[in-house]
């Protein structure tokens, strides 16, 4: 087949077709070799696709039609307004709210009754509602480092298994187990007593992941188990690509959505455990925190003390409520990622269909055994 | 492959992970940057012990000689292990094994029981969400399964303890045992032994909320599909059909979730332990790590290592039997 005849009797392969690529690109389509494309093989794209077109088409895919399915569901909006409200909270809250002292207010003032103190004071006159705003923080560390942490090692170590097989999965798989096995919180216990990590959030939310990477290890490597017998990979690897490569560019790009609803999962189990190893006292802190607060509440006996009851409840409402926010994101970002909620939201929505029709398609077909 | 060989596998691999571990209790004790052997020296020497007799203390409390070269301490170590020899408790002066197996039976009554009644209200709540599914009972046990997955155990623990014990005087506070009545089979012992596991058991039925809602899932798959329409229109009884159809179908994934889930408890009986005061594994453990007694802390952590290894094996290897269609397990299905 040579390119003139080609050229010939296909004129039409040139123009914009319409199906091809997002029309409202054509502004920028000039055709990089200068010339008359039409064998298959030498067409090359019929627009320049700029760096912002790139990055709007993603905001789109991955930012704007998310979104707009999660607001849909009820839950989807409380779970995402608890979560903001916690990241603000920590972020700009402890910049409007003083850190608290000793003997700030009276010992033990009780909830709800003074602006001053909106949710009581300690038994050393310590702010609560100043305490857990600055503990939210720490919190918020934690949780980015030991949830990027679960799921890095997570993905990178089961992606690499399941798509090498041989004895790279062997070796990967058995380490895998290992950690699947080990009941992870006395383990996390006795790494924290033992070795000297200090008062750092960051180190201290790895360590209480170090445990619980195995279980998403494991899961992803049966998912790009299936995955590495589609067809687009097989030609990947045809056209000579390196593994490195076919695994980070077009294996794990399809497991994000599992990836992005184990990172709240993997949050909410870094939060349970600080504050359980900071009750326990276990962990050495600088800081108040949520845990240390229902340590030193647990000590003064708030548990018998009807006056000090507040003391108690305070940390333990904080707690239940990110978590209850991060379990309904997590079940709302199930239901993004579910290609059939996904295709009924194209359909009600044609602005966005349009945009996110490529992705969501490729969703489709590799997302339905997930 | 064939079913033997993966099953050898997998017990290969459970006896590889308490290696594992094991391995790593004495790499722990006797090179962290902690170091608690050291550590364990000079608070003998500083107590007046003669440097040679504390050496020889802290061999027999750690099972480790601390003068030996690493591999044959190593050997040594791992002997001792496997004839049960844990070493002997600093804090309580005996020995390690005579600690944890007295403490053991307490926390297995626990966990035996959180286990079933959460396995339980799981599934008839879960059952009962998928038969209404979309109604006000739906709408209604699935915000309270989602209320006790958000709730962590020990969080619930501290209400049932304030509000059931302090406030409302229907449990004890804490203990695990009634004081005063004599040990054995009688009436009141064992009304007493209920009565003092009720709140830690309670505790552990937030665990019952995240099963529910996993129930729910599987039934409502399970009521989606053909063969049920096909039971329908073959004329069999409903009974038949939510018996033999939808609840065998729908319960079958749950049973690993069940046992997957005994690791965590063992986990979580640390807190719930500390929290009732209930003097079983998990509270010993703790006691341990406060008084930086490291032969019963790592003794307590091994036990419960090879207690959820042996849970999770059983889990697989009984699987099979459980669900037919799981039955040819091969390499690239878990």
């Amino acid at each position: 087949m040579t390119d003139h005849t080609d050229r010939e009797q296909n004129p039409e392969c040139d123009g914009p077709d319409g199906s091809g690529g997002p029309s409202e690109s054509t502004d920028f389509g000039v055709m990089t070799d200068g010339g008359n494309v039409s064998s298959p093989f030498d067409a090359v794209s019929q627009y320049e696709e700029t760096r912002r077109d790139r990055y709007k088409k993603l905001y789109d895919a991955y930012i704007y039609a998310p979104v707009a399915i999660v607001w849909r569901d009820w839950r989807a909006r409380i779970g995402f307004t608890i979560v903001v409200l916690y990241i603000l909270m920590g972020t700009v809250g402890t910049w409007v709210v003083e850190p608290t002292v000793v003997a700030e207010g009276p010992a033990l003032a009780q909830p709800f009754e003074t602006m001053q103190y909106p949710l009581g004071t300690d038994d050393m006159g310590r702010d609560l509602f100043s305490q857990t705003v600055h503990a939210t923080q720490e919190m918020l560390k934690m949780i980015l480092s030991g949830a990027l942490f679960t799921v890095t090692l997570g993905t990178v170590v089961g992606a690499v298994a399941g798509y090498k097989g041989g004895t790279t999965d062997t070796v990967l798989s058995s380490i895998t187990d290992v950690f699947i096995n080990i009941p992870g919180f006395p383990l996390v216990m006795v790494l924290a007593l033992l070795l000297p990590i200090g008062g750092n959030p960051y180190v201290i939310g790895i360590l209480l992941c170090v445990a619980s990477w195995g279980g998403l290890a494991r899961a992803i490597r049966s998912q790009v188990l299936t995955l590495r017998q589609e067809s687009f990979v097989e030609a990947a690897r045809a056209m000579g690509i390196p593994t490195r490569k076919i695994v980070f560019k077009d294996i794990v790009p399809h497991l994000m959505p599992f990836v992005v609803i184990n990172l709240t999962n993997a949050a909410r189990r870094v939060i349970f455990e600080a504050a359980a190893l900071y009750y326990l006292g276990i962990l050495p802190f600088e800081n108040l925190n949520w845990g240390v607060t229902l340590n030193l509440a647990y000590t003064a006996g708030g548990h018998y003390r009807p006056e000090a009851l507040h003391w108690f409840m305070v940390p333990m409402v904080a707690i239940i409520f990110i978590s209850i926010g991060l379990i309904l994101l997590g079940q709302s970002l199930d239901r993004v990622f579910n290609p059939r909620v996904r295709a009924r939201h194209e359909k009600m929505s044609a602005d966005a269909a349009e945009k996110i029709n490529d992705d969501a398609e490729t969703n489709t077909n590799t997302m339905g055994g997930l | 492959m064939a079913m033997i060989d993966w099953r050898l596998r997998r017990v290969a691999q459970a006896a590889f992970t308490v290696w594992a571990v094991t391995t790593l209790s004495f790499v722990l004790v006797r090179m962290m940057p902690g170091n608690p052997m050291g550590a364990m020296v000079r608070q003998l020497e500083a107590q007046g012990v003669n440097p040679v007799r504390a050496r020889q203390l802290v061999e027999l409390r750690l099972s480790i000689d601390p003068d030996k070269p690493i591999p044959i301490a190593y050997v040594e170590y791992m002997a001792n292990i496997f004839q049960g020899d844990l070493g002997v408790s600093t804090y309580y002066a005996q020995p390690v094994a005579e600690v944890l197996a007295q403490a053991m039976p307490w926390t297995l009554f626990v966990l035996s029981w959180s286990l079933f009644i959460s396995f339980f209200v799981g599934i008839s709540f879960g059952a009962l969400m998928a038969y209404w599914e979309g109604g006000k009972l739906d709408t209604g046990l699935t915000s309270w399964a989602i209320l006790m997955g958000s709730i962590p155990y020990y969080v619930l623990a501290f209400m049932l303890l304030i509000f059931l014990a302090y406030r409302l005087n229907w449990f004890p506070t804490s203990g695990r045992a009634p004081t005063g009545v004599p040990a054995g089979f009688n009436w009141p012992y064992i009304k007493g032994i209920a009565h003092h596991a009720a709140l830690p058991v309670m505790s552990m039925l937030v665990a019952s909320g995240v099963a529910s809602l996993g129930m729910r899932g599987n039934s409502i798959r399970v009521l989606g599909s053909d063969y049920l329409r096909v039971a329908r229109l073959r004329g069999l009884s409903d009974s038949t059909i939510s018996t033999q159809y939808v609840a065998r179908n729908a319960v079958l994934p749950m049973y690993t979730t069940l046992l997957i889930s005994i690791g965590e408890m063992f986990g979580g009986s640390v807190v719930l332990e500390q929290v009732f005061q209930y003097r079983g594994l998990g509270y010993y453990i703790l006691a341990a790590m406060y008084q930086r007694d490291y032969p019963l802390m790592m003794g307590g952590f091994m036990l419960i290592t090879i207690a959820v290894v042996i849970a999770l094996l059983v889990a697989d290897l009984t699987y099979g039997y459980v669900d037919p269609r799981a039955g040819g397990q091969n390499s690239d299905s878990f």
